[in-house]
């Protein structure tokens, strides 16, 4: 009956009836959590327990807490919103730019994939609202509300507005994707199930009945989202990097900071679903539905964008020695030779010479590989905003105020605070949620699966 | 309130059998209430000769009032209502004002044409759905004919019809 072409790789291994799917992903669902599940999220909860300290002292004592000074006024505060930012940008891709491109591989990642995108923007926006020093006074004040209320409103001109809309439209919009996502899955898991379970899961699955009518809906629905969430996504971060790029510091006023944030951004998204994927299917036997195949297309996404990245790094150089700007010249040369060489080194290191190791293909097809430079990856590209953010800052116009930034131990423990939240938040994804689209997966097995399936 | 209902269903396991048997069923004249998947299947909008979902439309007109609110919106706060100097930029500066109507126009856009979609497919938490089969949310397909909609086709002969398009099992379902 089914033809398995002998030259596409196979997107589903194993045999696999459509059966064989459900089962395979709901029955993670369905079962009691094993002990290294409760292991797992004990740790991060007790991770975000303990960040929640620093979160505590920050508001209460203000964010004088921070290791902030007259001269670097942002630093790891928006160093770690603009990497979380970053990492939250692979799974919006994923699902909306590879449904476009019709690249059928991205169905059993992309519900992961979206979940962390979710996650990653919810720990972001801790940074900007702690910031805000006593946000229950005034986070409206981002809103367009007239100034307590005279008529003053916000300030239209400025781009951290524009990223107030961006990052709210981003997690909402995803939000909703994700959602209409999985209201098939919990159709399916409520069929399943017997008692409450079959009430709660009755509930998320919102009535859904599988109709040819409902269906066409559904990726109608689904098309026109992705080709609204397809610009958003490269909204994002090109507003994220306006940031930056709008003020007039040495290092940050360059036009090629869009384009280059994005790239970025999607670099370190991919290397943060590779982590946690990899675990995933590890730990809940999914090899079939996640393959080296899938990894591989991954890693040569890594490549991709780790290299425009590299190119970026060069182009931002070239242009402050071409520019003829002296202070220009001076903070690229602060960077690289200053005192924080060593985060410089770091970042060139982490992303720019290290995914060319994807190149080789033992390499980007192993498993232990690909998980390790994931994790540098990553280190990398928090190195990347310390060090446009904080060397652009240190030395600034006036060498009599010139600083180094040091972090407070309530820095590190909101940056651990957001990793519990974050892991806490998958943790609960994986174990009350299909991880993988099984509609979406049923969908593609037919033409991809490795084994005629009759 | 609906009154009983009373359909015959078909249980297809194969997407092809299925587009097959669809294409039989309705040329012999027998009216087909709705086909049931466990996934999107591909072309199955022409073979039951639905027409393009015009959600699209919907969408492109929430995006449209998406733009325009947020432009009226910002040009009403920046240039009318409380008009600042800032950076000696004009008090309408349309450029700076690209990046919120480009967010609030997909904000509206998705959001509109998602609540339309909801509504016309009757998605909300208290539904109580027609489920014909709990196995259609996993591995089978079903066809479901409302017996009173097809009364002047013999039951033994949409049955015998259903059978010979590819049905594995020809099944009996009532509602109330």
């Amino acid at each position: 009956m089914q033809v398995t072409s002998s030259v596409r790789e196979p997107l589903v291994t194993g045999g696999k009836s459509y059966h064989d799917v459900t089962n395979d992903v709901a029955r993670h669902v369905e079962a009691k959590p094993n002990i290294r599940w409760f292991l797992a999220f004990l740790t991060s909860a007790g991770v975000l327990a303990l960040g929640s300290i620093a979160v505590i002292a920050t508001l209460w004592e203000g964010i004088g807490m921070w290791g902030l000074n007259k001269t670097v006024g942002w630093a790891w505060d928006i160093t770690n919103f603009v990497w979380w930012v970053g990492i939250g940008h692979a799974g919006t891709l994923i699902s909306a730019v590879l449904l476009l491109f019709r690249q059928k591989w991205r169905t059993s990642i992309n519900r992961a994939a979206e979940a962390m995108t979710i996650f990653a923007v919810i720990c972001a926006a801790m940074f900007p609202v702690l910031h805000m020093g006593r946000p229950w006074l005034g986070a409206y004040w981002a809103l367009p509300l007239p100034n307590v209320f005279g008529s003053l409103w916000v300030n239209f001109n400025s781009p951290l507005l524009w990223d107030v809309f961006a990052i709210s439209t981003y997690f909402s919009v995803s939000l909703v994707f994700w959602y209409i996502g999985l209201i098939p899955d919990f159709a399916t898991i409520r069929d399943r199930a017997t008692g409450l379970r079959k009430i709660i899961y009755g509930a998320l699955s919102f009535g859904w009945d599988g109709a040819a009518k409902s269906w066409s809906r559904y990726e109608s629905v689904s098309l026109i989202l992705a080709g609204l969430a397809t610009p958003l996504v490269l909204s994002v971060h090109t507003i994220v990097s306006f940031d930056f790029a709008t003020s007039v510091i040495p290092g940050w006023h360059t036009t090629i900071f869009p384009p280059y944030f994005v790239a970025g951004a999607i670099f370190s998204g991919f290397a943060m679903v590779l982590t946690l994927m990899i675990v995933t299917r590890k730990v809940y036997s999914l090899e079939d539905y996640i393959t080296i195949g899938h990894i591989e297309l991954m890693n040569i996404v890594i490549i991709i964008t780790g290299s425009i990245v590299g190119i970026a790094y060069i182009t931002e150089f070239f242009m402050a020695w071409y520019s003829g700007v002296e202070a220009e010249q001076y903070a690229f040369m602060n960077r690289m030779f200053g005192p924080y060489w060593w985060a410089y080194w770091s970042m060139m290191t982490c992303n720019v010479i290290s995914p060319q190791l994807f190149w080789i293909k033992k390499i980007r097809t192993s498993i232990v590989a690909t998980f390790i430079l994931s994790i540098v990856v990553n280190i990398g590209m928090w190195f990347e905003r310390f060090v446009i953010i904080v060397t652009s800052l240190h030395r600034d116009y006036l060498p009599s105020s010139w600083a180094m930034f040091y972090p407070t131990w309530a820095d590190v423990g909101i940056y651990l605070f957001t990793f519990g939240l974050f892991f806490t938040l998958f943790f609960l994804f994986a174990k009350f949620f299909p991880v993988i689209n099984m509609a979406e997966v049923k969908a593609v097995l037919k033409s991809s699966s490795d084994k005629v399936n009759k | 309130m609906e009154r009983d209902t009373h359909f015959v269903t078909g249980v297809y396991e194969d997407e092809d059998v299925l587009l097959h048997a669809i294409k039989q069923v309705r040329s012999s004249g027998i009216q087909i209430h709705e086909v049931y998947s466990p996934y999107p299947v591909h072309g199955i909008d022409d073979y039951l000769g639905y027409k393009r979902s015009r959600l699209p439309i919907a969408a492109f007109l929430f995006g449209l009032l998406g733009t325009t609110l947020a432009l009226t919106m910002q040009y009403y706060m920046m240039a009318f209502d409380w008009p600042m100097i800032i950076g000696g930029k004009d008090f309408g500066s349309l450029p700076t004002f690209i990046p919120v109507t480009f967010e609030l126009t997909v904000l509206l856009a998705s959001f509109g044409m998602v609540g339309v979609f909801m509504v016309s497919t009757d998605l909300k938490p208290w539904a109580q759905p027609r489920i014909f089969d709990l196995r259609i949310t996993d591995d089978k397909h079903v066809m479901a004919i409302d017996i009173a909609n097809n009364s002047a086709i013999e039951l033994a002969k949409i049955e015998e019809i259903l059978k010979s398009s590819g049905a594995s099992e020809v099944n009996k379902k009532s509602f109330e």
